[in-house]
């Protein structure tokens, strides 16, 4: 089981729950997953061709899954992963 | 005071152009890309005139119908307008025609160009009604957010990397906010303020105010070219982080032009980050859409290290939309940079001005910039928040007794010209 942080505007999709639990080995497993779970949810992760929305940071546990493997990183049981919205700043 | 709300009526997903309310929303909630201020062109254009800008005050509001603040401004009315000044002692040593300095960084209240955007979130986050004002920061967000919310007598937290330099924690701690240091990466400050803000009710400028915040950038660009003389130059320098600023002073100048306030043209936007940090400039070069973020920024330019840059994308665009480039500079580059503007002009610049010195160095010596054009350089920060960046270079070197003798003979010494008796 793998923890998995909902970012606000996809609350709505989780019935308002900040954490969900979901099962699989690589972060695409884990997206296809919560779709089964929240129906929905994978189109507004991803984009038509599987993926991920050029604006939205994924994090396994603290790092950046772009410095792993993207949607292929393999993952862990206990592990989390957190979906953030890019974010400006400075 | 006219009524500004006509002026703006929402904001509007930059991807898919979903329509949302004027919130404080700023990520679509189906494509997550960033919502942006909707205003209503054909109404401003009736409105505004260069005649009644010039009649105004001397501040970024005299732009007010293309700023996104509903109601009078009850904070920060005098950020903006900062000096345009002509660098005629660096044109000579470039052998450049014209080179102009935006010298953002005497800016009011905090000495960079942060306080632009400040002035737009915080009157934006009184209207929507927030108690608490919050920012994730390099460092000069997070002093500007602390003045003008002690300003505005509004409380308030920013989030910074605990290992700023000594100049941006003062700057943010004198006025009284609570200043909270991650032990991490800028990026991971970031992060951890997306799930603060997912919590608590702030209004955080950089996340839930983004749309508000960002376009109070683009009043450097209506400065630029209305202190032009209403034109539009041929280059401009601006140094990046998110990447934000960058897009904005496009925006601004094609805002400007749509409206009739200036002639068309497209000026060349370059963008320029410091090397051990340039995920926007290294796209650029790759020729790639693709922005590989950095892990571990390492370089002295603190203000521009984001490693992940949120604009990445559309500063991208800018950049090769204007026909500009991506210029990197090195940390030495950075500092002869900083020294070669204080030397010629009299303006001590940040690091991030530095970047901005070294980058037209190097667009001169490659010819991207030619000798008989504009070049304005976007000076956006202050030396004096800086100072680590030059530890050991300027200590003073000199003293002697209070006695004409000793004077004397250390002029004889030292500088044994004649210019100088
Ligand atoms: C002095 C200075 N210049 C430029 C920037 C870049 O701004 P942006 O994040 O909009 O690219 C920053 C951002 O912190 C800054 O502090
Ligand atoms: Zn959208």
């Amino acid at each position: 089981m793998i923890n998995v942080r909902i970012p606000t505007p996809l609350r709505t999709l989780t019935r308002d729950q900040e954490v969900v639990s979901a099962t699989g080995t690589t972060v695409s497993e884990i997206i296809d997953d919560l779709q089964s779970n929240y129906p929905g949810i994978k189109e507004r992760i991803c984009t038509g061709n599987g993926e991920l929305h050029r604006f939205l940071n994924v994090y396994l546990n603290d790092e950046d899954i772009r410095f792993r493997d993207g949607t292929a990183t393999a993952l862990n049981a206990g592990d989390e992963l957190s979906i953030i919205p890019a974010i400006a700043g400075g | 005071m006219v009524e500004q709300r006509r002026f703006f009526s929402g904001l509007k997903c930059r991807e898919c152009g979903r329509p949302y309310p004027g919130k404080a929303l700023y990520v679509c909630e189906y494509c997550f890309g960033p919502l942006e201020v909707e205003y209503d062109y054909a109404l401003i254009g009736d409105s505004l005139s260069r005649e009644k800008i010039e009649a105004r005050r001397k501040s970024m509001w005299r732009y007010r119908e293309l700023l996104p603040v509903a109601g009078d401004i009850s904070v920060g009315a005098d950020v903006g307008f900062t000096p345009l000044v002509r660098a005629k002692r660096l044109a000579a040593e470039w052998g450049v025609r014209e080179v102009w300095l935006k010298n953002d960084s005497v800016n009011f209240p905090t000495l960079s160009f942060k306080d632009r955007v400040v002035s737009v979130a915080v009157n934006r986050a009184r209207e929507l009604g927030f108690k608490v004002i919050s920012c994730a920061s390099t460092g000069n967000l997070a002093n500007s957010v602390a003045a003008q919310s002690a300003s505005a007598g509004m409380q308030s937290f920013v989030f910074i990397p605990h290992d700023l330099e000594d100049g941006k924690i003062l700057c943010s701690s004198i006025y009284g906010t609570k200043v909270v240091g991650i032990r991490g990466t800028y990026d991971q400050v970031n992060r951890l303020c997306a799930e603060i803000a997912g919590r608590y009710g702030w209004g955080f400028v950089n996340i839930n105010l983004r749309p508000y915040y960002a376009e109070g950038s683009k009043s450097m660009g209506f400065e630029i070219a209305e202190q032009l003389g209403w034109r539009i130059p041929d280059h401009v320098v601006v140094p990046m982080a998110g990447g934000s600023l960058i897009t904005k002073v496009d925006k601004a100048f094609d805002e400007f032009a749509k409206l009739g306030l200036v002639p068309h043209k497209t000026a060349k936007i370059h963008g320029a980050q410091a090397q051990n940090c340039a995920p926007i400039v290294n796209a650029f070069r790759a020729g790639s859409d693709v922005v590989r973020p950095i892990a571990e920024p390492n370089t002295i330019v603190k203000s521009l290290a984001i490693g992940n840059p949120a604009d990445a994308h559309y500063a991208l665009q800018t950049i090769s939309g204007s026909g500009g480039s991506g210029v990197a500079a090195s940390d030495a580059e950075t500092i002869a940079g900083i020294e070669l503007l204080a030397r010629t002009e009299g303006v001590f610049a940040e690091t991030a001005g530095g970047v901005v010195v070294a980058a037209a160095i190097k667009l001169l010596a490659s010819g991207q910039v030619k000798p008989d054009e504009s070049l304005v350089l976007c000076i956006t920060g202050n030396g004096l928040k800086t100072k680590e960046a030059l530890h050991g270079r300027h200590e003073l070197k000199t003293t002697i007794k209070p006695s004409l003798a000793e004077f004397e003979s250390l002029i004889e010494t030292e500088s044994p010209t004649k210019e100088w008796k």
